[in-house]
């Protein structure tokens, strides 16, 4: 009975190993945390000085040794200390007096977290509960063979219909064009990182590349949005190649270190290079994308048309609103169909292989240093339209915009999307991008429940929300195993 | 007589200082069967790799079809009509077997993809039954197969087999080789295989090198070979 549901997971277990486990990861977080929770300065009216929070830091790395501990207990089979660890956590940050609410979030999330991976493994643990688990998730597997083609459909379609739901005020549009941005630089990182495996932590350099592109042709010489927009993404692209050529003989971590590098030379270029970009101050007066020359506002500049007059309907703020959240549809979607082509070709079939077995592709005469530059040069042009639409949106771009965490996103995107999944990417889009805005209340603490998303994502999906991957071509008729 | 297929004359291999191959000669008439046999760690994967320009030749000269491909890089010289089935078969594990064969045909005319792929599955029933499997899944001998398959697809001058025996059942070797006697005698493709199964390879081959810790140390027609006591002592066991 036992047998249907012994995995890797559920062994003895070892004690001693699980002690001085949670013992030197707390020690890491501690060494780590000791220069950025330990000591900040500040201004005692007398010249900056250091402020000690030895206390906090204590107490963070107790909870992380706990947190630790318990879920190598859940490893180990041993769930009821997880979950009594998992209590405690929780009581501490409700009942006691700790020092700062980032202590009692912390705790607190650590405590509901185990929580749930302790019952996990009880229920698992049981024969019952196990083969219940099992059941179920042989049924989700058939029911995601067949609903799984009919699944992108139907996100499409709430994409389409959205902007006319009675709800659709200002914030929500606001949050799909966000959503929808993500996808878009989502899908194209994940022409570099998800189908040809090359792990590319700059890719926001090139999304800025794009911005900047149509902010200063925009505000210098006039360029329409329209006209940019392809400038844009062949500029973009030819950063991709000359960034991209010296780097792509690295591998893994190598090029992942040099591609960050990029990012932020690229990003530090801006802000210094004050009399090209204006530095830190930033660009501003972009002008918005126009639908046939017809600009949203609410009075015709010189010799123009607005959107309204033209329609003949009443102006309205929202008009701009859900004109650039289908201009950032139709992008993600050409994102999304050109990627798809370009899987049955025999490049985007190259990266694929590429990803497996570099040796095996050159025995098949497979030239990596190009078929990885035609990845990187596609997958910077789509991040090149996503910074132009970034730029008309905003209408005011600054380096502020592109910052390490962006591309650190959009990579987290990707790889919880399930690495190659188109539809992956949309869901954890949604996850991660829609999810902490709802909870802006949140304030600081949504990152934490980023965080948390993240860990949990990890923890039941290992290999990304949607880790299946479809071959490009099946035999026709559907009779298989 | 007509130039070699392939001419290997004096080649030297290093792994940083250490010399894996000591002047290395050999050559591959067009249409043969030649096959190189060695002990483990004798060079013969190197020397097979070598002809493929990874790693490269420190010394000596490697010519293709009169041309020397000693300089060119990996992707070119298999561009040139050399197809490699490597040590380890390095099938894409996540590809179907149909999009593994896809892959071999990369550089081939398109117009001859469906009567390869015809070819391919008539050589081996096996792989059509599993046309939309994934690689990893399919069994050793499977694997194998799909790899020479996949190296069949883009019409090479000329197949490098690197132990394509390796780890498999009996019946399977007799299989494999019984395929690529086919692959050699009815559709004229040259073959150079490296084995440790002397026994196999030399019956199946026209002519054979012998290596010894990267030294060429006999060579004669497979069936000399067979018959030398040389031979049978160090590598058929008393066969
Ligand atoms: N990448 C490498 N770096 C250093 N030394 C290597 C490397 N590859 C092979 N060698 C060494 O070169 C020698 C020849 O190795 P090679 O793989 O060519 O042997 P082989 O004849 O193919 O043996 P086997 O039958 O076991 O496959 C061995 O001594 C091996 O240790
Ligand atoms: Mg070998």
């Amino acid at each position: 009975m036992s047998l249907a549901i012994s995995g890797s997971s559920t062994g003895v277990l070892d004690w001693p190993a699980a002690f001085k486990d949670a013992l030197v990861t707390a020690l890491v977080a501690g060494a780590l945390g000791l220069f950025i929770v330990g000591f900040r300065t500040a201004d005692f009216g007398k010249g900056l000085g250091f402020e000690y929070q030895f206390v906090d830091l204590a107490i963070a790395c107790g909870v992380i040794f706990a947190g630790r501990f318990a879920l190598s207990c859940a490893r180990g089979g041993t769930s009821v200390v997880t979950l009594l660890l998992g209590a405690g956590l929780l009581a501490i940050a409700l009942l006691a007096p700790l020092p700062s609410a980032f202590l009692r979030t912390v705790s607190g999330l650590a405590g509901v977290a185990l929580l749930v991976a302790g019952t996990w493994t009880s229920v698992r643990g049981t024969s019952a509960g196990g083969g219940r688990i099992a059941a179920l998730s042989a049924a989700s597997d058939v029911l995601g063979t067949r609903v799984f083609p009919w699944f992108g459909a139907a996100l499409l379609g709430v994409a389409v219909v959205l902007p006319f739901m009675p709800f659709a005020d200002q914030k929500v549009m606001d949050l799909g064009i966000l959503i929808l941005t993500y996808v878009m630089l989502g899908w194209g990182l994940n022409i570099v990182v998800g189908l040809a495996g090359l792990l590319d932590l700059g890719y926001v350099a090139f999304y800025a590349v794009g911005a900047y592109a149509y902010a200063m042709l925009s505000t210098q010489h006039g360029w329409s949005f329209w006209m940019c927009l392809p400038v844009a993404g062949m500029l973009a692209a030819t950063f991709g190649v000359v960034l991209g050529f010296p780097v792509l003989r690295l591998r893994g971590d190598y090029l992942a270190i040099v591609t960050l590098g990029f990012g932020e030379i690229i990003r530090i270029v801006l802000l210094n290079w004050t009399d090209f970009t204006q530095g830190p101050a930033g660009i501003g007066g972009i002008p918005s994308a126009t639908l046939f020359g017809r600009v949203f506002a609410e009075n015709a500049p010189a010799g123009g048309q607005t959107f309204h007059e033209w329609m003949e309907i009443p102006f309205s703020a929202n008009h701009r609103l859900i004109f650039l959240y289908f201009v950032v549809l139709a992008l993600a979607l050409l994102t999304n169909f050109v990627t798809h082509r370009l899987r049955r070709l025999p490049v985007g079939r190259a990266w694929e292989a590429l990803r497996e077995d570099e040796v095996a592709c050159q025995a098949l005469g497979i030239n990596p240093t190009n078929t990885k530059l035609t990845a990187f040069a596609i997958g910077a042009m789509f991040a090149g339209f996503a910074g132009t639409f970034f730029a008309a949106k905003q209408r005011f771009v600054s380096p502020e915009s592109f910052v390490f965490i962006e591309s650190a996103i959009i990579l987290a995107i990707v790889v919880l999307g399930g690495m190659g999944s188109q539809v992956g990417v949309v869901l954890a889009s949604i996850i991660l991008i829609g999810l902490p805005e709802w909870f802006r209340d949140l304030g600081l603490y949504r990152m934490l429940v980023f965080g948390v998303a993240m860990v949990l994502i990890m923890v039941f999906k290992p290999r990304g929300l949607i880790s299946r991957r479809e071959p490009t071509i099946r035999l026709e008729t559907g009779g298989g195993p | 007589m007509a130039e070699p297929l392939l001419l290997v004359a004096g080649v030297e291999t290093f792994y940083g200082a250490i010399q894996a191959l000591h002047g290395v000669s050999l050559e591959v008439n067009r249409g043969e069967i030649v096959a190189l046999i060695g002990a483990n760690g004798a060079g013969k994967s190197t020397l097979l790799m070598t002809v493929c320009g990874s790693p490269r030749a420190r010394a000596g000269r490697i010519a293709f079809e009169g041309e020397e491909i000693s300089r060119l890089r990996t992707d070119e010289i298999a561009r040139r009509g050399i197809a490699q089935v490597p040590e380890g078969r390095r099938i894409f594990p996540r590809m179907t077997v149909f999009e593994n064969l896809q892959m071999g045909a990369t550089f081939a005319d398109p117009a001859w993809f469906a009567a390869d792929i015809e070819r391919v599955f008539g050589l081996f029933p096996r792989l059509k039954e599993r046309r939309d499997q994934r690689g990893g899944t399919l069994s050793g001998g499977e694997q194998q197969m799909l790899a020479i398959g996949r190296a069949l697809m883009s019409r090479p001058k000329m197949l490098l087999l690197d132990e394509p025996s390796l780890g498999l059942a009996p019946l399977i070797v007799r299989q494999i080789f019984e395929t690529i006697r086919l692959i050699a005698r009815d559709e004229g493709t040259t073959v150079f295989l490296v084995e440790q199964n002397a026994f196999g390879a030399l019956r199946l081959a026209d002519r054979g090198y012998v290596l010894v810790n990267g030294h060429i140390r006999l060579t004669g027609t497979g069936a000399e070979l067979l018959a030398d006591p040389q031979v049978r002592a160090a590598y058929l066991g008393g066969h």
